[in-house]
């Protein structure tokens, strides 16, 4: 059963049941010299049960109507007349009539029926995704929080025997928690500043290899033991970006790419300049010529070495609260939906594939370039 | 720089109180205000030597008292910011500010920047000749030599290396920098500064892509910093 119908427009739904009716009547009239007129009357019961399987329950209702109307007039002997010739036919008529209307009646009713069940199991469904998000999401919140009340506790209490080395790892643990309860809660941020819509890029001219490392710099920890390699092309122009939001969807990448691969493994940066070159005139402005701005593509590929992601999850790694099956704690699912969702509102797209070593991200964004720095001036 | 008095205007009693600790403990004496209203009558009736001023205050935002406090006093302002807020800075250090934090901040940075907020504002003759980590600058010469090498700066980069220097460890942002080196009529013109920011790190930093000197401050500005 199509259910796509059911979003058609009600004066569509009209039209067409009364088209249906209209023409599958007109194919009985033409055909009536090989048909008897009873025939026509179980054609037209099943076009209106289609119709009743199809449209709303006034459309099919005067369907029921008019095609009985039409039988009557069109095709009950005399023809061309509403009068009835026998009482056989004035019953069958009535009988018709009440057919066509119980039909449609179940019909609608069967239909409302499934249309609550169905609604019932997507409220379910949505309730237990809502449910698996936000016990993932406050574990992650508690349990930072939980290290932060328990440590400052033990100290406030004071007991004499904790000793001093004891302490310090207290207040370690306390410094850790709290540095990853502001990591979480920017995610947070940045996440209900997509949602809103209300992210706004402020695009100046980013020089992208001081990016590149800049991060890089930032992300020492994390990476620890692996090796990050960086390609990065010669004279590549300056683009307009929003700095900050690049910052953040390289970060959020090059984490992922250090906290779920194997110690000592390999991470790659290329960034290369897509120079189709597009110029784009701006409107001649007063006492001034028209201003070309030169507009390329960015493109910026992370890969690492190691497990991939499993082909059937790839879709979905950028949705919201995503995690993956049988991955490690940690991580609230929105790293990689903050990335699609920066990146897209710089009009770039970023997508993920496997890699024979590994898994590869690529992000492309076109952006107006600026090749100033490959002057030599001064 | 041993003992300065400092005005904490943060409506935050916590806050109040971390930096009030902080600061006692090096000797500062603090005073605090928890309104901008407060904030400003203390301002006018203690003078302080520096204003820690929070952005986001119950009764007036930081922002007008800021505009309130720079019609009369010259000393340096620090403000203190909640995180992804840079336009927010950026419009505070345009209108005055000295310096920013963003919380959370470690103690280590809010000290910095306290030190390097009271330095810069001592009046008075300068050293001709200033030294950081390796990289000495002459500021009468106009000479900067690199482990007592001479390095070859062009005449912008010097008077952005110079500007850097005069208020090291201080962020500076992108439109004064432009302002004070290419003109008034540059200030939207940032390609240049990243033109130049790259030359120049390329001459002064060990690693030009891992700056010690000149650190970035993403969305607001530059930084220069002797590492201490």
């Amino acid at each position: 059963m199509s259910f796509s119908f059911l979003q058609i427009s009600k004066a569509r739904q009209y039209l067409f049941s009364l088209s249906l009716v209209a023409g599958v009547s007109g194919i009985c009239f033409l055909l009536s010299g090989l048909m008897g007129y009873r025939m026509v009357a179980f054609i037209l019961l099943l076009t209106v049960s289609l119709i009743a399987l199809l449209f709303d329950i006034m459309p099919v209702l005067l369907s029921a109507l008019v095609s009985a109307v039409i039988w009557d007039f069109f095709f009950i002997p005399p023809r061309f007349t509403f009068r009835v010739g026998t009482a056989e036919d004035s019953f069958l008529l009535l009988m018709y009539f009440v057919i066509a209307l119980i039909n449609a009646v179940l019909t609608y009713r069967i239909r409302k029926a499934e249309k609550i069940a169905r609604e019932k199991e997507e409220k379910a469904n949505a309730v237990k995704l809502y449910n698996t998000l936000l016990s993932s999401l406050s574990h992650e919140l508690k349990t930072p929080i939980a290290t932060i009340v328990g440590a400052s506790d033990n100290l406030l209490t004071g007991s004499p025997k904790i000793s001093e080395a004891n302490k310090k790892e207290l207040i370690a643990g306390i410094s850790v928690a709290s540095l990853r309860l502001n990591q979480q809660v920017e995610n947070l941020l940045s996440m209900s500043r997509l949602e809103s819509g209300f992210i706004q890029p402020k695009y100046d001219w980013c020089d992208i290899n001081e990016l590149v490392y800049h991060v890089v710099n930032r992300l020492e920890q994390p990476v620890g033991s692996r090796q990050v390699k960086i390609s990065i092309e010669d004279n590549l122009p300056f683009y307009r970006l929003d700095y900050g939001l690049m910052e953040q969807v390289l970060y959020n990448l090059l984490y992922n790419a250090s906290v779920y691969t194997p110690d000592f493994s390999d991470i790659l940066i290329v960034v290369k300049n897509n120079n189709e070159r597009i110029f784009q005139l701006a409107a001649d402005q007063p006492g001034r010529s028209a201003v070309s701005k030169e507009i390329n593509r960015l493109i910026i590929i992370i890969e690492d070495s190691g497990p991939g992601f499993p082909e059937e999850e790839i879709e979905k790694v950028f949705d919201k609260f995503y995690r993956l099956k049988n991955t490690k704690p940690g991580g609230t699912g929105l790293g990689l939906s903050i990335v699609k969702g920066f990146v897209e509102a710089q009009q770039g797209a970023v997508t993920l594939e496997n890699v024979p070593h590994g898994a590869r991200f690529t992000i492309d964004i076109p952006a107006e370039v600026s090749y100033l720095n490959n002057l030599k001036n001064e | 720089m041993n003992s300065a008095g400092i005005l904490i205007i943060d409506d935050e009693i916590q806050i109040r109180r971390l930096l009030e600790i902080t600061l006692e403990s090096h000797n500062h004496r603090v005073l605090s205000a928890d309104s901008a209203r407060e904030g400003l009558r203390m301002a006018a009736g203690h003078s302080p030597d520096l204003v820690i001023l929070d952005l986001g205050l119950p009764d007036e935002s930081g922002h007008l008292v800021l505009q309130r406090l720079r019609e009369w006093y010259t000393k340096p302002v620090l403000i203190l910011s909640v995180q992804s807020s840079e336009e927010d800075i950026v419009k505070a250090l345009d209108n005055g500010a000295n310096d920013y934090l963003v919380k959370p901040f470690r103690t280590g940075e809010l000290l910095a920047r306290v030190r390097s907020a009271l330095r810069n504002a001592v009046a008075g003759p300068r050293k001709a000749v200033v030294n950081f980590n390796g990289l000495q600058v002459d500021l009468s010469a106009r000479t900067v030599r690199k482990d007592h090498e001479m390095i070859r700066l062009t005449a912008t980069e010097y008077s952005l290396l110079a500007l850097f220097v005069r208020h090291e460890g201080m962020v500076l942002t992108h439109q004064y920098l432009l302002r004070e080196v290419w003109g008034p009529g540059y200030i939207n013109q940032s390609q240049y500064l990243r033109v130049f920011i790259a030359q120049l790190r390329k001459k002064i930093e060990n690693d030009p892509n891992r700056p010690e000197y000149i650190i970035t401050e993403p969305g607001v500005g530059y930084r220069f910093t002797s590492t201490e």
